[in-house]
């Protein structure tokens, strides 16, 4: 019983995540899905998304990477719970993070309240809005993988560097930053593919203004009942880009078994 | 394939907890609160959602008995692919101006919200809501630059209630009195809700008798309290 049982189920569990995206392809409309994807709406949606979610990677890294250095590299208490708090947002569901988002920086949230004269305060409905959504939700990603990097790095090579004579910096940038790079790069393209998917949060912190704030998983949702085919050939992207990075990443993780 | 899919899904998520011979009703999602006071004594699970959703779901052969959307328009493509028996009007609705809390801007009437500074949300235009809210600012003559255009009705209630946005267009029901400013009637837009019984339905019976509840005292008073206009 056992020996057929787990193979069906395993080959369920294929089929409930295979079938969705293969219907999803068997629905595209390939004749004109360079037409529905040169439309200005799918355009503006395209070029939105690559410019936030490339600003949510660039926020990650920034803020993202020295912390997954503290996390590594600094033992000191509570370093458990600051962990699981970066964390967090991984499992959260995005809606929620997104009304966490307008309780602190909406106008009148705890920060949003006291900085609204600010420039590009208050930022609800802003491009800004829509890239700090967005590295919410993904920096964890980065974080993780590269803590997980920093800390399964053999100690003994940098000793050995320093031992040598390198200066902090140069054995950090010719020691330390070649043997975590994989993880690095990992890290930064699931961060990358996770904003540029990412849609609760987005919606609920930042609206949906196309050309401003709507961006393709936005636009997707939006256009699904009116515009289906645009919506479709839009999704077909996302999986496109998705299925890539993976693919990618596997053979970078192939590269290092 | 897909509607496969997505008709075992509903299956699971609608059938599982229902007991025998309730009735399942989709329903537009103004109609969360009116249907919430109707429901008591009889098995009704209810299920809401955006008109346009509620179509596809039926479409994808979703196993319930009774559809109540918000514009005739949905209503027309179920009846035009033979999925509903004839649907009948039970409730009409206007469009409003939301104002958050306070109305700080003072806005009196649309022209306002062309004002600068003035943040208006609206609901798409794929969405009954968004259209009928396009059709009004039109029939006054205002050009509006939404800072958002919301998914369906209530998130764009929402993000006025909470201040993110100065106003936004909505339907009547959808916010309390003293958080509205009317709209004159020469401009406002009306929308009707018809409902109707399923015809693959399983309880074509305790649908029928769903149906002229609705339509019945209990159901225009429910409709009514919650400031709905009767046929």
């Amino acid at each position: 019983m056992r020996r057929v049982a787990v193979p069906v189920a395993a080959a369920v569990a294929v089929a409930l995540m295979v079938l969705p995206l293969a219907g999803l392809l068997q629905r595209a409309p390939w004749s004109t899905i360079g037409t529905e994807l040169a439309t200005p709406e799918a355009r503006e949606a395209l070029g939105l998304s690559l410019a936030t979610s490339l600003g949510a990677l660039a926020v990650s890294m920034v803020l993202g990477l020295p912390l997954a250095w503290v996390l590594a590299r600094v033992a000191f208490r509570g370093r458990t719970v600051v962990r699981a708090l970066v964390t967090l947002p991984m499992v959260l569901p995005p809606v929620v993070g997104g009304v966490g988002l307008l309780s602190v920086f909406g106008r009148r949230g705890l920060v949003g309240a006291h900085v609204g004269s600010l420039p590009a305060f208050p930022l609800p409905f802003t491009v800004q809005a829509v890239v700090l959504a967005q590295a919410f939700v993904a920096m964890p990603f980065l974080v993780i993988a590269a803590e997980a990097g920093l800390r399964q790095l053999d100690g003994r090579y940098e000793e050995a560097a320093s031992t040598l004579g390198a200066r902090p910096w140069h054995r950090f940038r010719t020691v330390t930053v070649p043997l975590v790079a994989p993880s690095l790069v990992a890290g930064a393209a699931l961060c990358w593919a996770r904003a540029l998917g990412e849609f609760g949060a987005t919606v609920t912190f930042a609206g949906s203004l196309p050309g401003r704030t709507r961006t393709l998983p936005t636009a997707i949702y939006a256009g699904l009942q009116s515009r289906p085919e645009s919506a479709i050939a839009l999704s077909v992207v996302l999986l496109a880009v998705s299925l890539t990075v993976l693919v990618a990443l596997r053979g970078n993780w192939l590269g290092h078994r | 394939m897909k509607r496969a899919l997505v008709a075992v899904m509903l299956m699971a998520a609608c059938r599982g907890p229902a007991p025998p011979g309730a009735v399942t009703v989709l329903a537009a999602a103004s109609l969360t609160e009116a249907f919430g006071d109707l429901g008591h004594g009889t098995r009704v699970i209810y299920s809401f959602a955006g008109s346009q959703q509620l179509v596809a779901q039926v479409e994808a052969g979703a196993p319930v008995d009774v559809v109540a959307t918000a514009d005739s328009e949905a209503m027309d493509r179920l009846v035009r692919a033979g999925l509903v028996g004839a649907p009948k009007v039970f409730a009409k609705n206007r469009l409003a101006i939301a104002v958050a809390p306070g109305n700080p801007l003072r806005i009196t009437g649309l022209g306002d919200l062309a004002r600068a500074g003035v943040k208006v949300v609206m609901a798409d235009p794929a969405v009954p809501a968004g259209r009928y809210a396009g059709q009004a600012l039109t029939r006054a003559g205002v050009a509006v630059r939404p800072v958002s255009l919301e998914l369906d009705v209530k998130a764009v209630a929402r993000k006025v209630a909470a201040g993110e946005a100065d106003a936004g267009i909505v339907y009547v029901t959808d916010v309390p009195a003293g958080a509205s400013v009317a709209i004159p009637e020469a401009d406002n837009v009306e929308a009707t809700y018809p409902v109707a019984v399923v015809r693959a339905s399983g309880h074509r019976d305790d649908a029928e008798a769903f149906v002229d509840r609705l339509l019945g005292p209990e159901g225009r008073k429910a409709l009514g309290d919650h400031g709905f206009l009767l046929p």
